[in-house]
């Protein structure tokens, strides 16, 4: 379990020290420590970056830089007609790690795969397969044969394919399980991690360094094209970006938005870019008046100033929002106009619609995230907007479980700043979790049950072609524009800074963190 | 002295206990309710949440989850973190000694500074030496932390490249914990630089928690060097014929100590307090940080065991300093 090759360790420093060498190392300055390192008992994404995108793989897999599925684990997978039955065949000859405590004594198999999902469905915290309702849709798994699984599910599922290359459905060992179980120590499968993806973890010191090194026998063969992998965690953002400069690591999460044009400026460092699967917004609750009235919504809507509070709280590093889908995930809308910035016609449009000495409450989250790295400054951007139009608002903030608590009940007045990062780059992901009448009194912040909208989105999961499913999306999405449940704000710009002779580095838009493909150039 | 030994102890008891009912208390207090702000936008279905309090024992009135809790205290038993599911006690005692070798460090630098410039600022008060070091001490203590920190990061580590940015060892070095103490590890483990690496790493932490301590200490030296050195008994040294020297160090020193030594005993909580921003700009992987993570994943086990064993600690020094001012005036272990 220890990091105890010499040869590891002294190319560790041949490869900090930047002198030509047979073997590699990538330092990683990570934003902070995992909670543990079985993907599925956690979900936060520094802990997935460290477990399920290094330690495993998952039957399918999102291609890295898109969110398309290709196969990873399974080679090919099949839907039956009625969509309750997918059905994947697992590719052969893949090998799990070993570490002190164990040996695998057979290659992946089902079993590992019917483990992995059935141990989900017992007790304990695993709250990812919960927050996706796979209880409720995985009726049984079977195993057809050695190679080959089947899951049965309550009803078709399209998006079921997404969240089997999510982390949570990241494949363990069930030897490894059982091994650990009889030696009295299950909770090594969380500590001492054992899976079958690109790097084989090493050691991890507490809050300080995690190791990894090459999977020599790794099914891609090409990857990984490092030959050790080092997360030093480092939870502050200037801190991170001097190691950086330094050269203590090669890669960085995270800057701050008061350094990105400096470190666009440095020679020594690139700076990639690429759209966040988010998106930020403001949710009216569409069930009180005045805000039942779509054309209030829209007025409103027309009152905000998208360009100042881009520039103000993004530092313009965000796209104006215009669905409630970011532009990098497949059906999204490209024909949809936005509401246009016309403070004039606001106040006309609530004149027409009868709205007069409007007060009302702007909720403002009292947490950073990355679509809404000030809450407050924004809702104080959109009180001036909304006085220019004779709407008086009162701006509330609670402490964040609480501020989640109240902002999801039925009666919540006034309109909420939240916002939303996808999960598995699944469009039903956002339109129905986030919209979808299930989803009035918890997710569903504007308390939003639109018929119409409902049944499209609903529909479209059951539908296993994707470019009709897409259609069905883009119909959504002009509906949502119509109706104005939300004013869509922004979907923020991820950064990642990186030192020029790292390449093969690719921003992930489910915004992942993966070394597979990255090499470090030493010339 | 076993008497007085005693007597500082028996108040140690209703002190532990209190602190035990507080660090359950406090956590607890404080608004949100742990299992949605875990499950954050996303949110939960009620029966899941109801799955996951009776997990945690939260659906227990409060009075047996202290209870649960206080006996196991009793028992040596913190819990077990809700994140992690190690003990609490194994993750404080992984992490601890990293604080302790950064809060060790600091304290020796802020001693070792702070007392001869609080002496010499005494001896020549109101001269350019006072008036110099006592404004320069003020700036260390209302110096931000974080600013400081920063700031010596980017001169030292970024311009000058003469110690490392953050963290505890170079990352080329890696050798099995023994004493969890960097200094001695990196002798232990025999590798050519590592000591010399871990030194390197301490500099800039060590400072900048020193900083304020040794602001304080100077302080405070001054002040009771200055009442010392217009006694009586002085005045009497100095017609005697004695060196200033030996009236300065012997005489006046000593007696000045007492005061000095209560406020390094007090620094021990501001270094303690102080650890958890210089842990997080350093990557230092100690208690500061493992604690600050907890309390914003309510990780109730962690923060109300760590929070306990920071004030015994805290309680734990402040006994040593009660027994050191009876070792230095027999006066008060008489009262």
């Amino acid at each position: 379990m220890k990091f105890r090759s010499t040869l590891a360790v002294s190319a560790l420093a041949l490869g900090l020290a930047g002198a030509a060498s047979a073997q590699q190392t990538l330092v990683y300055c990570s934003e902070g420590s995992p909670e543990g390192f079985d993907p599925a008992l956690y979900t936060a994404g520094t802990t997935f970056d460290a477990s399920s995108h290094t330690v495993y793989n998952q039957l399918v897999e999102f291609e890295t830089g898109t969110t398309n599925v290709v196969p990873g684990l399974a080679e090919s997978w099949e839907v039956s007609e009625d969509g309750t039955q997918v059905t994947f065949t697992l590719r052969e000859g893949v090998q799990f790690h070993s570490n002190d405590m164990f040996t695998p004594s057979r290659d992946f198999n089902a079993d590992d795969v019917i483990h992995t999902f059935e141990r989900q469905g017992g007790e304990g915290s695993w709250e990812y397969y919960n927050a996706m309702s796979m209880p409720d849709l995985i009726e049984s798994i079977e195993k057809v044969d050695d190679m080959t699984v089947r899951f049965n599910l309550t009803r078709p599922e399209a998006p079921f394919i997404a969240n089997m290359a999510m982390d949570f459905a990241s494949i363990v060992s069930a030897e490894y399980a059982q091994a650990m179980e009889e030696a009295g120590t299950p909770e090594m499968v969380n500590q001492q991690p054992i899976g079958t993806g690109p790097f084989v973890f090493e050691d991890y010191q507490t809050d300080a360094v995690i190791r990894y090194s090459k999977n020599q026998d790794y099914w891609k063969s090409d990857e990984p094209k490092v030959d050790n992998l080092v997360f030093a965690i480092t939870p502050d953002a200037s801190v991170r970006l001097q190691r950086l400069q330094a050269g203590e690591c090669h890669v960085m999460p995270y800057p701050n938005p008061a350094d990105v044009e400096s470190i666009r400026e440095n020679d020594d460092l690139d700076l990639l870019e690429q759209e966040g699967l988010n998106v930020g917004y403001l949710a009216y609750n569409t069930t009180q008046e005045p805000f039942d009235d779509p054309q209030v919504r829209k007025a409103l809507n027309m009152a905000i100033d998208k360009e100042a509070i881009i520039d103000v709280i993004f530092g313009g590093q965000a796209e104006q929002a215009k669905n409630p889908i970011p532009p990098t995930m497949w059906s999204y809308n490209e024909e949809i106009e936005d509401d246009p910035y016309d403070p004039e016609q606001a106040r006309q449009m609530l004149e027409e619609a009868g709205v007069e000495d409007l007060s009302m409450k702007i909720w403002a989250m009292p947490v950073q995230r990355p679509y809404n790295p000030n809450a407050r400054r924004m809702a104080e951007l959109i009180q001036e907007d909304f006085s220019e139009v004779g709407v008086d608002v009162e701006i509330v903030s609670y402490e964040w479980g609480e501020y989640l608590e109240r902002s999801s009940a039925e009666d919540r007045d006034g309109a909420v700043l939240l916002g939303w990062t996808g999960d598995n780059g699944d469009p039903d992901n956002f339109l129905a979790v986030l919209l979808g009448c299930d989803g009035v009194g918890g997710a569903n912040r504007a308390q939003w049950c639109n018929e119409e909208f409902d049944s499209i989105v609903q529909e479209a999961k059951t539908v296993s072609d994707q470019s009709e499913r897409a259609d069905m999306y883009e119909e959504a999405q002009a509906i949502f524009k119509e109706q104005a449940p939300w004013a869509t704000i922004a979907h923020s710009v991820v950064f990642m800074p990186v030192r020029s002779e790292v390449e093969g580095y690719i921003v992930h838009p489910l915004g992942g963190h993966l070394f597979d493909t990255v090499s470090i150039n030493q010339d | 002295m076993l008497k007085f030994f005693l007597s500082r102890l028996g108040t140690f008891i209703p002190t532990f206990l209190g602190v035990t009912l507080i660090s359950f208390a406090f956590i607890r207090v404080l608004p949100g309710d742990p299992i949605i702000v875990m499950a954050g936008e996303r949110g939960l279905s009620q029966e899941r949440y109801e799955a996951l309090r009776s997990q945690y024992g939260f659906d227990q009135p409060l009075y047996v989850q202290f209870w649960e809790y206080f006996t196991g205290v009793l028992q040596g038993d913190l819990g077990t973190s809700f994140v992690t599911n190690r003990p609490v006690w194994d993750e404080f005692f992984s992490l601890f000694p990293a604080t302790l070798e950064l809060s060790i460090c600091a304290i020796i630098i802020a001693i070792a500074l702070g007392l001869p410039a609080g002496v010499i600022a005494a001896v020549y008060r109101g001269k350019f030496f006072d008036r110099a070091l006592m404004s320069t001490a003020l700036i260390g203590y209302s110096m931000p932390i974080f600013w400081w920190a920063l700031l010596l990061i980017i001169v030292f580590s970024g311009n000058l490249g003469w110690t490392p940015v953050s963290g505890r060892m170079g990352l080329l070095y890696f050798f099995d914990d023994v004493t969890g103490f960097m200094l001695i590890d990196s002798l232990l483990s025999g590798q050519e630089g590592a000591f010399g690496s871990a030194v390197h790493h301490l500099i800039l932490p060590s400072i900048v928690l020193a900083t304020i301590p040794l602001a304080v200490i100077a302080r405070q030296t001054r002040s009771a060097m200055l009442e010392v050195l217009s006694e009586d008994y002085i005045r009497t040294a100095r017609a005697k014929g004695l060196s200033p020297g030996r009236v300065n160090g012997l005489h006046a020193l000593r007696n000045a100590m007492i005061p000095v030594i209560t406020v390094i005993g007090l620094s021990v909580g501001t270094l303690l307090a102080g650890a958890i921003l210089t842990e997080t700009i350093f990557s230092w992987p100690g208690i500061g940080k493992w604690m600050v993570d907890s309390i914003f994943r309510r990780d109730y086990p962690v923060v109300q065991g760590g929070l306990l064993m920071i004030a015994v600690m805290v309680m734990f020094v402040n006994l040593i300093v009660d027994l050191l001012y009876g070792l230095i005036n027999p006066k008060i272990r008489k009262r």
